[in-house]
């Protein structure tokens, strides 16, 4: 396998790659997908965060504004990111995990801030943000490197590599859980089964893990581990109309506001469940719901349809992939944006609980964006060098 | 999730991968579908669903009250009109998004009114069940009333200095307000809140239902409740998540109630009530006078001129809502019953004033009116003994003359006679009941229909009430008949057996029409009982040649600004079923009453030449009560344009107090000054004394009181 990575193909661009040649090789659907995503996130952001006096939308562009900031900061990472050599990320990726967990430590010291029940926030000066964002890339990387990359001559991760990932596992995610942030750790759960089952390591560990996963679950339920704000988000989930005005709410609102969206929707800037401000969090959380009422369904299925897209890509370029570090890279990528989209927008429509995800590339938020675009960097770097079409 | 099972491949790697990542494609195509399923579930069959929701969650809707008519008299004074007050008011929502909750603006606001803190604030709740006032019934939307007629100097205080008192502002109320004070109370009505009855029986109340509606609850301002109140305004407002108001999407201006324009005089109006009040005086202390009406109608239209009943009170002690107290006392019998229309609601026996009704039965039944009577001082029929009013005999005489000097000898012979024709305590054969019939022909028994709530219909009893009567009472008088009255036979032994005996027969033959019962009957005694109104209405009818109309009070609905204009056309109940020759019999022989008869003294020195008033006179006997006292008449006999009935309840007879009153009513009318005892004959173009005539030309008036766009009214100028 290594063989084929020394081509001279990638030797020669090690100095002086061109932006010219790495835009060349760029997946340009994958881009492109995403750009639009971005585009249309960032009108929603505008519009959820538009004062609800009807008053012209270009006088109140604040969190557009730092919107489009994080934008252009996140997509200048991403392309650094895609431009470094994999080997170079690979090495760093102990380094970068041991970073997230540092700063998720960080979070419970007196440096972290509690924000919507959640201590999930560091702030310094001005400046916040959230590691447990950064956490998901970082163990990504880090996952990838110790199942893609199997030592002794293995051509698979064997038990004592499945072992050790649990051990990497366990630190992030006990602190994600200490937020507590029950998304998150769900999120961090979901990206290493998934890496776990594609990196063929032995199947009863992988069907160990999935069984444990579910044994979790249960014992969750079972034992009532959960808060009590968690148990009625679940029941609402299960009749939405039981509580309207309680832990109802939100969901109801939510479903109120895409349903009465219709087709067309109500054009942008024109949702009056959104000027309202009736559907809480509307900008980060339930972002999606302002897609359904003002742009409709014809709107949300162009979103939903954006993130299959770009969910395809993700896996097409995986598949593409001779290697199990970059193809492990793609997978948890894919797994972490298909999870958190999907619970998203399941709770935007009610048929998923509520739970604090943002929506990725779409939802205000510096940090989400930050990690989301390097995730896509990664998965960027990946097609431009281990994708077959370009071999 | 990707639970994707994973086939074990040898070697792994790729081709693992490969699989895996198939399924796991697979596996977000069909996550995404369900999502998208979901959404086009959502969004199209739901959609319209949804945006009910969504029109239910920002849209507040805002009724605005109309501003209630004016009752009107029918000239164009003011009734019932409203008063502009000045309130002090919250914006409900803009005080609760204060930080503190709008504590420290009603503090200041409290020392400015002059309130304990403590009552705005409970002012400031919104009433539900578990919150009773003081507390605000309303909308939150709607500014919450926190004090009401607030001095000027006060409110231009809280105006002139805004800033001190966010969310607090001043504003003109109307109220409604009686500048009549006590004329008329009982027939204007009142207002209440709105009952949940009211609002489960009334859909116009319902639809439009602010939460701080009141309701006409008696008199024309019940009965013309839906004209009056108007349609009120509707403003929808956008609101967001915390109730505030964002923006106002539509509105549409409330439309003010109608003026009612009453046949009410209002200076007839007040001379009926004070020579009523006058002749009860004069009636004490000799007689009770517990209570009196007068009511002057129409006779061309059916029309209510002036109605009054006494005792009376004012309406302003319904303003800002009765206590329990204040109501109670208003319908005790220590009170007077102030609340009781007496000319509506009261039932009498109307004594003598019934015999046109039996002077007509008697006519068309084969009794001549060119044959002569005898009037014995007392007459002896089925074996008991009849008197005639202080049991003077008048020999033989006409039923002209019979009703002039009211001969009830003449009248219990009718009965009786008519009595024993329909079969006396048997009949064998379908009783003709020619007097009850021919009083119901009057308009007795059933209410006039008049457009007033509560209406009685009084009583015309015959055999087959009696039977239904003996029927409703027979358990309990054959329970009293076999066990006798032990309560009352502790004090008053000889009594309870008298009542036992009573209640016995009562039980064995109570549903019999006996002749006692036919004889009372035909002079007005006995369990006939009629109203004031009724009474008026018949006589009215007498006058105008036999047409029963169905008397009104409202003449014409007229739009606030005078555009629109509806009349309230007289409605024709029916005719008296007499004939002409008769009808005329008993006009010429009420037209000597106040010359040569009963009413003679009354109308000394009445100008008769002028205005020939026609009537009778009638003193009712209740078991247990003083003589009621009645007059009712008509003028001028000769062209007939109203019918004046007057009653006093225990107030000796109808001569000597109730003739005076009606006397005293028609010289206000006419103008004739009744004081001073003019000479008869004195030659003066303007009449027989100088003061002004209340109806000019002895006529209602005809046209209506003209209302300018601007809303002002203009009174006509008669």
């Amino acid at each position: 396998m290594s063989t084929y990575l020394g081509t001279s193909r990638t030797r020669g661009s090690e100095l002086g790659r061109s932006a010219a040649g790495l835009a060349r090789r760029l997946d340009w659907t994958l881009v492109v997908s995403v750009v639009v995503l971005c585009a249309v996130g960032s009108l929603l952001v505008w519009s959820a965060t538009l004062p609800g006096d009807g008053g012209d939308p270009l006088d109140s562009t604040g969190h557009l504004r730092r919107q489009l900031l994080h934008l252009a900061a996140a997509w200048v990472l991403c392309l650094v990111v895609a431009s470094i050599d994999h080997r170079t990320i690979r090495a760093c990726a102990p380094i970068v995990s041991l970073g997230t967990v540092v700063a998720l430590v960080l979070v419970l010291t007196p440096l972290g801030a509690v924000i919507n029940g959640s201590r999930g926030w560091i702030v310094i000066g001005g400046f916040q943000f959230q590691p447990s964002e950064l956490a998901k890339v970082g163990l990504i990387l880090l996952l990838a490197t110790l199942l893609g990359e199997p030592r002794d001559g293995e051509a698979r991760p064997m038990t004592r590599d499945v072992l050790f990932c649990l051990l990497v596992l366990a630190a992030p995610l006990a602190l994600v859980m200490a937020q507590p942030d029950l998304g998150t750790t769900l999120v961090l759960g979901v990206i290493f089964l998934a890496m776990l089952t594609l990196s063929g390591a032995p199947v009863v560990w992988v069907t160990g893990m999935l069984a444990c996963g579910a044994a979790a679950a249960f014992c969750v339920w079972w034992f009532e581990l959960l808060e009590p704000y968690q148990v009625d988000r679940l029941a609402t989930l299960m009749d939405p109309a039981a509580d309207p005005m309680g832990a109802g709410y939100n969901s109801n609102q939510a479903l109120i506001a895409v349903g009465s969206g219709g087709f067309n929707g109500t054009g942008l800037f024109q949702g009056e469940q959104t000027h309202g401000r009736f559907v809480p969090e509307q900008h980060t959380d339930f972002i999606f719901t302002v897609a359904g009422e003002e742009l409709g369904f014809a709107g949300a299925m162009l979103v939903v349809g954006l993130f299959a897209l770009i969910l395809w890509r993700i896996l097409r370029i995986a598949h593409g992939c001779e290697q199990p570090y970059p193809r492990l890279l793609c997978v948890g990528v894919a797994a972490w944006f298909g999870f958190q989209t999907f619970i998203n927008i399941g709770m935007c429509l009610g048929i998923m609980p509520v739970t604090g995800l943002p929506l990725p590339f779409v939802s205000y938020g510096g940090t989400a964006i930050l990690a989301n675009m390097v995730a896509l960097g990664l998965v960027l770097g990946v097609s431009s060098r281990h994708h077959r079409s370009f071999a | 999730m990707f639970k994707a099972p994973v086939e074990e491949f040898e070697p792994p790697g790729r081709r693992l991968g490969m699989i895996g990542l198939v399924l796991a494609q697979i596996l977000v195509l069909a996550l995404f579908a369900l999502l998208a399923v979901r959404l086009w579930y959502l969004q199209i069959p739901m959609s319209d669903h949804y945006r009910d929701l969504a029109v239910a969650n920002h849209h507040q809707q805002l009724l605005i009250p109309a501003t209630r008519g004016q009752v009107l008299d029918s000239s164009g004074r003011s009734l019932v009109n409203n008063r502009a007050e000045l309130v002090v008011s919250a914006d409900y929502h803009e005080l609760l998004s204060m930080e503190d909750g709008g504590e420290k603006v009603l503090g200041d606001l409290s020392e400015v009114l002059d309130v304990p803190l403590e009552e705005l604030q409970q002012r400031m709740r919104l009433c539900g069940p578990e919150v009773s006032r003081p507390c605000w019934p309303g909308s939150p939307y709607q500014p919450v009333t926190l004090a009401e007629d607030v001095e000027p100097a006060v409110a231009l205080k809280i105006m002139e200095s805004a800033e001190d008192f966010p969310g607090i502002s001043a504003q003109v109320h109307a109220v409604r307000e009686y500048p009549q004070g006590e004329h008329g109370s009982q027939m204007l009505g009142y207002l209440q809140p709105v009952t949940q009855e009211e609002l489960d029986a009334r859909e116009d109340l319902r639809t439009q239902f602010t939460g701080i509606d009141q309701v006409g609850r008696d008199g024309v301002e019940a009965v013309y409740d839906a004209q009056l109140r108007g349609t009120a305004g509707k403003r929808v407002l956008g609101v967001n998540n915390h109730g505030e108001v964002m923006d106002v999407i539509s509105e549409t201006l409330p439309e003010p109630g109608k003026h009612l324009v009453t046949h009410i005089d209002l200076g007839v109006q007040k001379i009926a009530e004070e020579a009523l009040a006058e002749g009860m005086a004069n009636a004490r202390p000799r007689y009770k006078a517990d209570s009196g009406a007068a009511v002057v109608l129409d006779v061309r239209t059916g029309g209510v001129v002036a109605m009054a009943s006494l005792p009376t009170y004012d309406p302003a002690i319904w303003r800002g809502g009765i206590d329990q107290k204040t109501f109670d006392e208003m319908l005790s019998e220590d009170a007077g019953e102030p609340l009781l229309s007496r000319a509506v609601q009261g039932t009498y026996p109307p004594g003598s004033t019934f015999k046109v009704s039996s002077l007509a039965a008697a006519a068309e039944n084969g009794y001549s009116l060119r044959s002569t009577y005898a009037c014995p001082g007392s007459v002896s029929l089925a074996g008991q003994s009849y008197e005639n009013y202080e049991g003077q005999g008048q020999g033989s005489l006409d039923l002209h003359r019979a009703i002039v000097i009211s001969c009830n000898t003449v009248f219990y012979n009718f009965g009786y006679q008519m009595w024993k024709e329909d079969g006396g305590l048997h009949p064998e054969e379908e009783p003709k009941e020619a007097m009850a019939n021919m009083a119901r022909g009057f308009g007795f028994g059933s209410p006039t229909g008049i457009d007033l709530p509560y209406e009685t219909g009084g009583r015309i009893p015959d055999r087959d009430w009696k039977r239904t009567f003996w029927q409703e009472t027979r358990e309990n008088n054959c329970y009293r008949g076999e066990h006798g009255y032990p309560e009352v036979a502790e004090s008053d032994p000889s009594r309870a057996n008298y009542l036992k005996l009573l209640a016995y027969e009562q039980c064995v033959e109570g549903f019999e029409w006996r002749a006692n019962e036919a004889i009372n009957f035909a002079i007005g005694q006995g369990d006939v009982l009629v109203s004031p109104l009724q009474l008026a209405n018949a006589y009215a009818a007498i006058a105008n040649g036999g047409t029963l109309y169905e008397p009104r009070i409202g003449k014409a609905l007229v739009s606030a600004d005078g555009s629109e204009v509806e009349e309230i056309e007289p409605v024709v109940r029916g005719r008296l079923p007499v004939s002409d020759e008769t009808l005329d019999y008993i006009q010429k022989a009420l037209t000597d009453v106040p010359k040569e008869g009963t009413a003679r003294g009354a109308f000394a020195n009445f100008p008769q030449d002028k205005v020939s008033i026609a009537g009778k006179t009638g003193s009712a006997d209740v078991e247990g009560r003083q003589v009621s006292a009645w007059f009712a008449s008509y003028a001028p006999a000769d062209d007939p344009q109203f019918a004046v009935v007057v009653l006093v309840s225990q107030g000796g007879t109808g001569g000597m107090t109730s003739a005076p009153i009606a006397r005293a009513i028609y010289d206000g009318i006419y103008g004739f000054d009744s004081s001073e005892d003019s000479e008869e004959g004195e030659e003066d173009e303007k009449g027989s004394s100088s003061s002004k005539p209340l109806l000019p030309g002895g006529k209602p008036a005809e046209e209506l009181p003209s209302i300018r766009p601007d809303g002002s009214i203009d009174v006509l100028d008669r």
